[in-house]
């Protein structure tokens, strides 16, 4: 049974080699998971900023009624018309290894198209390798792609794809734009997430801004060069914040999960390890009982 | 934050990638989008569209630099807020790589006439560098508004 323990030495040798790169991949994946929060972090003094902004704008210019700007350009970006086409942009990673991130994300997607399959016919938009493979798979209709993404969120990337977005909603391509991703909450944990980009609605919390600050909200703002000018302005760079967050928190997510799936893998080709080891010990002892048997049995025999 | 009346107003630059400067300061000069404009400790509650330009800030009677490339600007109870798309201290300026920038923003529009090379991008990044060495003290600084009247119209 000489054979059974070197077939045994060699799984385990196996093992060990794969554990070694699961552990690196879990070590590369905390690295950039400390960055990507790190990122996330410093992004939201912005789009705090961004959106107190916004909706101090909308309430000075009386944006209920929906008469905003003499051009129009702004309502059509925050009025709801229709639905006859959306969009879902998909946002997930490019490598895999990563446990069930990708997968959650699709299938909430994929969810979402058939829930409203019908009346609205529905387009992607992916955004990462993964997503992207998956849905010109199946032939779904792409009307736009990011791929690869890379492994850190820029604002460049962010702007690129808000501009080739909102362009698909002025035009009148899709008229209701949704971002799915991945929210990071911890480490272990992200929630696959859908969130409407166009038409805009109001940033959220205003609710609660309106109840705590009745009167404070009411000060008036001089507006350079006017109100409706500061407004176009501001729109595309809010849908800019919007997308770039929803990126980090792709990321984010996407480092985590990797992080996670790898240590398990690493902690499981450890017990494989442990498991084979004792095996390969107990084949080893009943060779070498064996052999002395029989060691012992020729020496009686010559007798 | 500065108590309102001290004679001092915040000001606060952000991007998206990080919090640029937060420092109390006697007054501020910034890129409006219809020109340059100074701000005071006690100003009135203003929202300002801001395009490529210096941002001066005084502080102990001298005044300090960042570059901006376009954004927003706010006012509200003597504190201000930058909300850049980019911006850097002058200090932290690389004048090298700002001045390849520019040379390199000149070359693209020298070629505009035989080449269809984007213009208003080279355009954009021939004034981000001309502004970035103007932030470091790398170029002269001229009077607000003149140097923009020497190109050709943006926009």
């Amino acid at each position: 049974m000489a054979a059974g323990v070197r077939e045994l030495r060699r799984r385990i040798r196996g093992f060990k080699n794969t554990q070694q790169i699961t552990k690196a991949m879990k070590m590369v994946a905390a690295a950039k998971l400390l960055k990507a929060q790190e990122r996330a972090t410093t992004a939201r003094p912005y789009a705090e900023k961004i959106d107190a902004m916004l909706r101090r704008v909308l309430a000075a210019h009386g944006a209920a009624g929906g008469k905003l700007d003499g051009t129009g350009a702004v309502e059509a970006l925050m009025v709801e018309r229709p639905v006859n086409k959306v969009i879902y942009v998909v946002l997930t990673s490019d490598r895999g290894l990563s446990g069930s991130y990708n997968a959650n994300i699709i299938r909430l997607a994929e969810a979402q198209v058939k829930e409203r399959q019908g009346t609205p016919t529905a387009s992607i938009v992916p955004v990462g390798r993964k997503a992207f493979d998956y849905f010109a798979k199946r032939h779904y209709d792409i009307v736009a792609k990011h791929v690869p993404v890379g492994d850190e969120a820029t604002f460049a990337q962010a702007k690129q794809i808000s501009s080739e977005l909102t362009a698909l909603y002025a035009s009148g391509t899709a008229d209701e734009v949704n971002l799915v991703y991945s929210e990071f909450v911890n480490a272990m944990t992200y929630r696959p997430t859908v969130s409407r980009l166009f038409p805009i609605g109001r940033p959220e919390g205003e609710a609660g801004e309106r109840a705590a600050a009745p009167a404070g909200a009411e000060v008036d703002y001089i507006y350079e060069p006017s109100g409706p000018e500061v407004l176009n302005a501001l729109l595309p760079r809010y849908v800019q914040v919007r997308v770039f967050r929803a990126l980090l928190e792709a990321r984010a997510s996407e480092h985590g999960a990797r992080m996670t799936a790898m240590g398990m893998a690493t902690d499981n080709a450890s017990e494989m390890i442990e498991r084979l080891t004792l095996d390969m010990n107990r084949a080893r002892q009943a060779a070498i009982t064996r052999e002395i048997a029989e060691i012992v049995g020729g020496a009686e025999a010559l007798k | 934050m500065a108590p309102a009346g001290s004679g001092k107003i915040r000001l606060e630059v952000i991007t998206p990638e990080r919090v640029v400067l937060g420092e109390d300061t006697e007054s501020i000069i910034v890129p409006g989008a219809r020109g340059y404009m100074g701000v005071l400790p006690g100003h009135a509650p203003m929202v300002v569209n801001l395009k490529i330009g210096v941002v001066k800030f005084k502080q102990g009677g001298s005044y300090r630099r960042l570059s901006v490339s376009g954004g927003f600007f706010e006012v509200a109870e003597d504190k201000a807020v930058i909300l850049a798309e980019t911006a850097e201290r002058g200090e932290e300026i690389d004048v090298n790589r700002a001045k390849a920038a520019l040379e390199r923003a000149r070359k693209r529009l020298a070629a505009r006439r035989d080449a269809t090379v984007d213009a208003a991008r080279a355009e954009a990044s021939l004034q981000r560098a001309v502004t970035r060495l103007r932030a470091a003290g790398a170029a002269p600084e001229k009077v607000f508004g003149q140097a923009e009247r020497e190109r050709p119209e943006q926009e």
